[in-house]
């Protein structure tokens, strides 16, 4: 890891602070992530639901038969 | 070929093959960004005129370059769909509208923030903000002119039609630094020179654009797969796999 030589902060404190930018630095990265959070979980959220509506209606189906 | 295209463009096919490798593609994914990430917060040197905010950029340029390259992607799909009417490709553009729109999204808040450290404001009228906010629309664009169609035959052609006249936008934003007087700097990035900066900046950014092309591809799938279990929720082996999860 030649490329890595160090880390750019002394401490958590001046990681934090960036350079004075932190709430600007941070802000965006913590959007970022909520941004690509909800772009996975919708989807899951969608299959689950469907299975679960679909288990329903068979369910239904089937009683409606007997 | 066309056999093959018949084969990979059914739906049900599509499901069976890239669920095998939507876990891989994830993980693939996940670790890519959380290596670009950790790498553009921790190691990479200030830059010794933006300082620290030079880090908004692993989220920033990523984005950037994925909003535009998706939509791009969608306009092609849809022009799939509208050319050989191959139903997976319609699929794939209501996928991509939501994706899409987010991702641009993402770039015009990030660049919003970076904006205002670095120009003093968080928004200014030129080409290239105002080109992106109308991507962002187009994407918004064509996801309301399918909810609003009834028909899905005909909102799948509507919407193809709509995306592939947006395409007309993507020049406009990629030039518009060129063309016009903007605050927004010219490309550091591109495939025919050597980058504008030191490796040790170019090589993680380059990393997160992997990561974020892998992971837009990671939630196209899930997403198509969602939609093709809604559309073809009569057919057999849906029904099967309805079965298999009551059980498992």
């Amino acid at each position: 890891m030649w490329l890595v030589k160090q880390m750019q902060f002394e401490s958590l404190a001046e990681f934090i602070q960036m350079g004075g930018h932190g709430a600007f630095v941070f802000s965006v990265y913590i959007i970022s992530a909520v941004v690509l959070i909800v772009n996975v979980i919708l989807p899951l959220r969608q299959k689950r639901r469907f299975f679960a509506d679909q288990a329903e209606r068979q369910k239904r189906v089937m009683r409606e038969q007997s | 070929m066309w056999k093959w295209i018949h084969k990979f463009g059914s739906p049900r096919s599509f499901y069976e093959i890239s669920e095998n490798y939507l876990p891989w593609l994830s993980g693939v994914a996940l670790s890519t960004i959380v290596l670009g990430s950790v790498w553009g917060l921790l190691f990479v040197p200030g830059d010794y005129q933006q300082g620290d905010t030079v880090r908004i950029m692993y989220m920033h340029v990523p984005a950037s370059i994925l909003a535009q390259s998706s939509y791009l992607m969608m306009a092609t799909a849809a022009a799939i769909f509208l050319i050989w009417r191959i139903k997976l490709a319609d699929v794939a553009v209501q996928a991509m509208a939501p994706i899409g729109a987010s991702i641009t999204l993402l770039a015009l808040i990030t660049g919003s923030i970076w904006g205002k450290p670095m120009w003093g404001t968080w928004w200014v009228w030129d080409a290239r903000l105002t080109s992106t906010l109308v991507l962002f629309f187009l994407f918004v664009g064509i996801m309301a002119l399918r909810s609003a169609m009834e028909n899905r035959e005909s909102a799948g052609r509507a919407t193809a039609i709509l995306a592939v006249i947006g395409v007309i936008n993507l020049p406009i934003i990629k030039f518009s630094v060129d063309w016009w007087n903007t605050l927004h700097q010219p490309a550091s990035f591109t495939l025919s020179e050597k980058p504008a900066m030191p490796v040790e900046m170019w090589l993680p950014l380059l990393v997160m654009v992997i990561g974020f092309y892998l992971f837009f591809f990671t939630v196209l799938i899930m997403r198509m797969q969602a939609e093709i279990l809604r559309r073809e929720y009569r057919s057999d082996w849906v029904l099967q796999r309805v079965k298999q999860n009551v059980v498992g």
